[in-house]
């Protein structure tokens, strides 16, 4: 599946939305591939403050249990509950349905991140 | 068996690492080293071998003891069915039985522990079982921390003192602070100021137990499990006596999240106090987040029950540095004990045994105020164990001390962990308590207190 290119990315395979002060945070197609069946996602808290790159949840999936690496640097106001009961909605839709949380953004838009074509070449490596 | 190396192995190592002898490599210096033969008897034939253990055995005196000590370790009999399956050779052999290839023995009991544990709590999912009950309600208590990211524990004061102090251990070494809910005037937790402390929502978790280390029935009420809701604070609920799950609401029925406790009543030994067996019970929010084995059932490739473990993703064995707990094993052959014997009994069976222990605790709490200046200390209805509170003038130490020249262990001083309790004795019944027991113990209550001129008519 193509990366959208209205998204921006992490080397660690995961993609924001940028909406206002609002980031959407999930994994990208690739790693949801990569990983096979997920059956497990463990998110962060609601009000829990996230740094950029730190380690704020696990992507288990039946071949492997992975880190969560958070993109961008806010507050989580909202998570996916969705995944609570059906994590297999990251290997069906990465991009939409499989979203993981939102993140209130305190400086607008963060810097450091991938386009989607820098993202393409990064995969194609 | 254990094959260690040969002297061909060692002198090889030895070469390597180039030293000519096992002394020249680990040098134990003269001022330490013992340089004279062990002072160790020689070897005993057999049978003298048994007569020697057997006098020191007899030495122990404990047997010939009328007791009534509860307190978090209960005398419950054992049908002679739990060691004829237990002591199996099949279940004694195997150093891990976690290995589905060779364990499907093993891993059933195992599987049937958790559903017991579920069926007698009310919760979702049990683990294959920890240390003992204190272990189980710190690590309890750190799913309540992992779940809510908050960083203090509130517990009942009447919580099992043995179970607050190990908590507190546990709490140290993560930097938790734990605080204490105060014991009302009738001998259960005072949960007057909850709503108020649960409100700022800084409590991972509330911790009460049920029956409360004074044996009183201790179950929060609608009111407190709606402040527990609103704060979004984990509930846990302990038993550390298990008999009581067998006549008593299930620690699911008031809002307990998790239920931890000792299962050590149901078919295993006293043992001066170990090993026991602790449980760990969620619901399903909390599956991820419980520690230690889990046993899972599915079907082999012939379509027929297989058991293995199963979400071990948590486990300190797949991601080392994120475990969440030190819980690595199970306490599998006391687990087995208790499986056995919950098997045995049946759940009508325990309902009985359970209903016996309190008629027993009942008869012998009028027998012991039915003597002269002994009282009931909380009004609170018991389930097996009752606090007495000794006459005026004397303390609970002299009249257990009195008793036990009498070969009775009348009970636990309460004073031992309770300052303003120092007249009080937590006394225990069961079901293998019997009228001449209690007959004996309020004689000699009555006795000694003629003899202390303890209550003037």
């Amino acid at each position: 599946m193509a990366n959208p290119a209205d998204l921006l990315y992490t080397k660690d395979h995961e993609w924001a939305k940028i909406d206002g002060d609002i980031a959407t945070v999930g994994i990208t197609d690739y790693a949801q591939h990569s990983l096979g069946d997920i059956v497990y996602v463990e998110l962060p808290r609601v009000g829990q403050s996230v740094a950029e790159h730190a380690s704020i949840g696990v992507v288990e999936s039946v071949k492997a249990v992975s880190e969560l690496f958070n993109p961008v640097t806010g507050e989580v106001v909202e998570v996916n509950p969705i995944l609570e009961t059906d994590p297999s909605a990251v290997n069906r839709d990465a991009f939409g349905d499989g979203w993981m949380y939102k993140v209130k953004l305190p400086n607008g838009t963060p810097s450091g991140l991938l386009s989607a074509e820098e993202y393409e070449k990064l995969i194609a490596e | 068996m254990y094959t260690p190396h040969t002297a061909a192995d060692i002198r090889e190592m030895l070469d390597v690492v180039g030293v000519a002898s096992l002394d020249d490599l680990v040098r134990v210096p003269d001022s330490v080293a013992l340089r004279t033969p062990l002072e160790v008897p020689p070897g005993l034939p057999e049978i003298e071998l048994q007569q020697t253990i057997s006098a020191y055995a007899n030495r122990n005196d404990a047997v010939r003891y009328t007791s009534f000590l509860g307190a978090g370790s209960y005398r419950h009999y054992v049908p002679p069915v739990v060691p004829a399956i237990a002591m199996r050779g099949e279940f004694l052999t195997a150093y891990t039985p976690y290995q589905a290839e060779v364990s499907q023995g093993y891993l059933q009991a195992i599987y049937e522990w958790q559903s017991y544990i579920c069926l007698l709590t009310g919760m979702d999912l049990a683990n294959a079982s920890v240390y003992d009950g204190a272990t189980a309600l710190a690590e309890g208590a750190i799913m309540a921390v992992n779940a809510t990211g908050r960083r203090a524990i509130l517990v009942s004061a009447a919580v099992h003192p043995n179970y607050r102090a190990v908590l507190r251990t546990y709490a140290r070494g993560l930097e938790l602070d734990v605080e204490e809910l105060p014991v009302a005037a009738g001998g259960t937790t005072d949960l007057a100021s909850l709503e108020a402390r649960l409100a700022d929502k800084r409590f991972a978790a509330f911790v009460v137990q049920n029956p409360n280390f004074f044996g009183a029935i201790d179950t929060p009420p609608e009111a407190a499990r709606q402040a527990i809701e609103a704060s979004g604070t984990v509930a846990i609920g302990v038993t550390a006596e298990a008999m009581a799950l067998g006549a008593l609401a299930t620690p699911a029925s008031w809002g307990a999240h998790i239920a931890v406790g000792e299962g050590q009543s149901f078919g295993v030994a006293m043992a001066y106090g170990g090993p026991y067996v602790g449980f760990i019970a969620a619901n399903k929010e909390h599956m991820r987040r419980i520690p230690g084995r889990l046993v899972g059932r599915s079907l082999d490739v012939h379509g027929k029950s297989a058991y293995t473990l199963t979400l071990q993703a948590r486990e300190q064995h797949i991601r080392r540095e994120k475990a969440t707990s030190n819980i690595c094993t199970n306490q599998a052959h006391c687990a087995l004990c208790a499986t056995v014997y919950l098997a045995a009994v049946g759940a009508e069976g325990l309902r009985r045994c359970a209903t016996l222990n309190v008629e027993r605790a009942h008869a012998l709490a009028e027998a012991v105020t039915a003597v002269p200046g002994f009282t009931r200390r909380f009004s609170a209805p018991v389930f097996n164990e009752v606090a007495i509170r000794v006459p005026l003038g004397s303390s609970a130490a002299t009249i257990l001390d009195a008793l036990q020249s009498r070969e009775i262990l009348g009970g636990v001083n309460l004073g031992r962990w309770y300052g303003d309790l120092a007249d009080t004795i937590l006394m225990n019944a069961t079901e293998l308590t019997t009228n001449a027991d209690i007959a004996k113990l309020s004689g000699a209550l009555a006795a000694i207190v003629k003899e202390h001129n303890l209550v003037r008519a």
